[in-house]
């Protein structure tokens, strides 16, 4: 085990995006807090259907998860698709780590970075909202999980794309939408029957319940249920990013 | 005998547009060489590298790297080898010292500072070694490249192409510190199209061409048994052979090399005999040469001699 291989990985893969933290941490924390700002005067102090939360209490954490999982994916998958740019790549395919060292360094910088995003945004929310935590244990499971899957996808991704343009691809037209549609901004009982169930394929529509069940105490779906399917898909996207790895899909020839 | 360092064994590659890069090489590298893989382009040198770096799958073949096979011991081989690809490329995050102690880490090594300043002073990066990798020149870069190969310090060394498009000062200083490094111990490969370096640096070498093996030998047996040495003509400006002379004169191998007709002169005979014989062929055809000579192939003759017979 390449111990001090691994923990080199990871302070790479961090220092990265903590060299331009501004595009990184401060830019995305700062469009979930405009998010808020125009949804709060928008809807202004309507009730959540079903649940006894206002609007905008309700929307808290569903955007804080968005923001963890939109900055997990990015975090790994622009690594990946920069180094495949640039043709650096080669020096991590030359680097003596085994693929679940590879796998385990990349994607606990994007945790790291998910958890630093969504904690400046709820740090700045702190002075004008009551940000009470109903279950700690939920957030903290959920939001780990979730910035896993949402890392191993940025390197599936990654590992997919050619350039960032087919990079953008992947992001605008499969990642935003479901994100987008998972019910950060409603409660999937205010949807028709159908995208009610339709809803519950959609694993970001677990993620995003289950850590907002943490604070808010009430949600869609049983968290401790959920909880199965969200850690069964975070273990599926390691074990899948770790094989990719291995046989260096579309990383070697 | 001397300890192999490499040995490959009938490596065949395939690439998926169905190029095939590499036909079964078989080629053994001592320890403690500095050995010559020359080839023209698209012979399969890069392929070769590229293998053992993993950024290529071989198709099949093995290699053994110091005892260990390096397909099944990948991790060991890959922790004892330092590649110098040919294309450059750096993270635009960090700074010289910042990417050769990051190397050494992913390397599994505690950064030795003391050894990083000794590269960064060989190498003439000292100066650099705090700016960021962006506001180096091609020629920092190719020296970090170097470095960033040898900061872990593995006893074999694979340099693709470290002096293509590099000034001549560059390369004489890039020369000078190969040399020191192969002293000091550490098995050298080494790929490049300037002949005279390889000539000039190397003491074994091999040939390839389409993915096969042509010669591999030590560098003075090559020169002193397959080089030989050939009877050069010069006609009027523009003089072609046309395919008929060259039907005619096949046993002296004729080619054209920078407007001059040049016949192989065979060792086998005595020289005089058969110099007689090629130039009597020649003037029978062509009449008197305004000037010709005889010269003894150098490695950049028998290279483009051995290549062009594979070509036929």
């Amino acid at each position: 085990m390449n111990l001090r291989g691994t923990w080199t990985l990871f302070k790479r893969e961090t220092h990265r995006f903590l060299k331009v933290n501004m595009q990184t941490v401060a830019a995305p924390a700062l469009t979930a807090i405009l998010y808020l700002i125009v949804f709060r005067y928008a809807m202004g102090d309507r009730q959540v259907p079903g649940m006894e939360v206002d609007y905008f209490t309700f929307l808290i954490p569903g955007l804080a998860m968005m923001t963890m999982l939109q900055n997990a994916f990015a975090n790994t998958s622009s690594s990946i698709v920069i180094g495949k740019v640039m043709n650096v790549h080669i020096y991590l395919l030359m680097a003596p780590l085994s693929a679940i060292e590879m796998v385990i360094a990349f994607l606990a910088a994007a945790v790291l970075r998910a958890v630093i995003v969504a904690t400046v945004f709820l740090l700045v929310l702190t002075p004008f909202v009551d940000l009470s935590i109903h279950h700690f244990g939920l957030v903290l499971v959920y939001g780990i999980c979730g910035s896993i899957i949402m890392g191993g996808m940025g390197l599936i991704g990654g590992m997919w794309s050619e350039n960032f343009d087919s990079m953008s691809m992947v992001n605008n037209f499969i990642i935003l939408p479901l994100t987008f549609l998972s019910g950060v901004f409603y409660s999937i009982k205010q949807l028709p029957p159908l995208w009610q169930q339709a809803s519950h394929f959609n694993p970001f529509f677990y993620l995003i319940d289950g850590f907002r069940h943490g604070f808010l105490g009430v949600g869609d779906s049983d968290p401790f249920l959920s909880i199965g399917i969200v850690a069964g898909f975070a273990l599926a996207t390691v074990l899948t990013c770790w094989h990719l790895w291995r046989i260096g899909w579309r990383l070697k020839e | 005998m001397t300890p192999v360092a490499l040995s490959v064994n009938r490596l065949c590659k395939s690439y998926s547009n169905g190029k095939e890069a590499l036909k079964g090489i078989s080629l053994s590298v001592p320890e403690g060489s500095f050995f010559a893989l020359l080839g023209p382009n698209g012979a399969g040198k890069s392929t070769l590298i590229n293998i053992m770096a993993d950024t290529v799958v071989p198709t099949s073949g093995s290699i053994e790297f110091l005892g260990h096979d390096m397909f099944s011991e990948r991790l060991w081989c890959k922790g004892n080898i330092g590649v110098v690809p040919q294309e450059v490329a750096f993270d635009p995050f960090f700074t010289p010292r910042e990417v050769l102690s990051m190397v050494c880490g992913l390397y599994g090594q505690k950064p030795d500072m003391n050894w990083i300043n000794d590269l960064l002073e060989r190498l003439e990066l000292a100066e650099y070694a705090d700016k960021n990798t962006r506001q180096l020149s091609g020629g920092m870069r190719r020296r970090l490249l170097v470095a960033q190969a040898l900061v872990h310090r593995p006893p074999l060394v694979v340099l693709d192409e470290p002096t293509a498009g590099v000034d001549v000062k560059l390369r004489r200083r890039l020369w000078y510190y190969m040399r020191e490094l192969n002293a000091s111990g550490t098995t050298i490969l080494l790929t490049t199209h300037y002949l005279e370096e390889a000539e000039e640096l190397c003491d074994h070498v091999a040939i390839i061409d389409r993915g096969n093996v042509i010669t591999s030998s030590g560098m003075e047996k090559l020169l002193h048994e397959v080089a030989g040495s050939y009877l050069w003509l010069r006609y009027r400006d523009g003089w072609e052979l046309g395919a008929a002379d060259a039907e005619a004169l096949s046993e002296f191998n004729p080619r054209m090399h920078e407007g001059q007709l040049c016949l192989t002169l065979n060792r086998m005979h005595l020289r005089q005999s058969t110099f007689h014989h090629a130039y009597e062929s020649a003037m029978q055809r062509f009449g008197p040469p305004l000037d010709a000579g005889v010269c003894e192939e150098d490695l950049e003759d028998v290279f483009l001699r051995l290549t062009r017979e594979e070509a036929v």
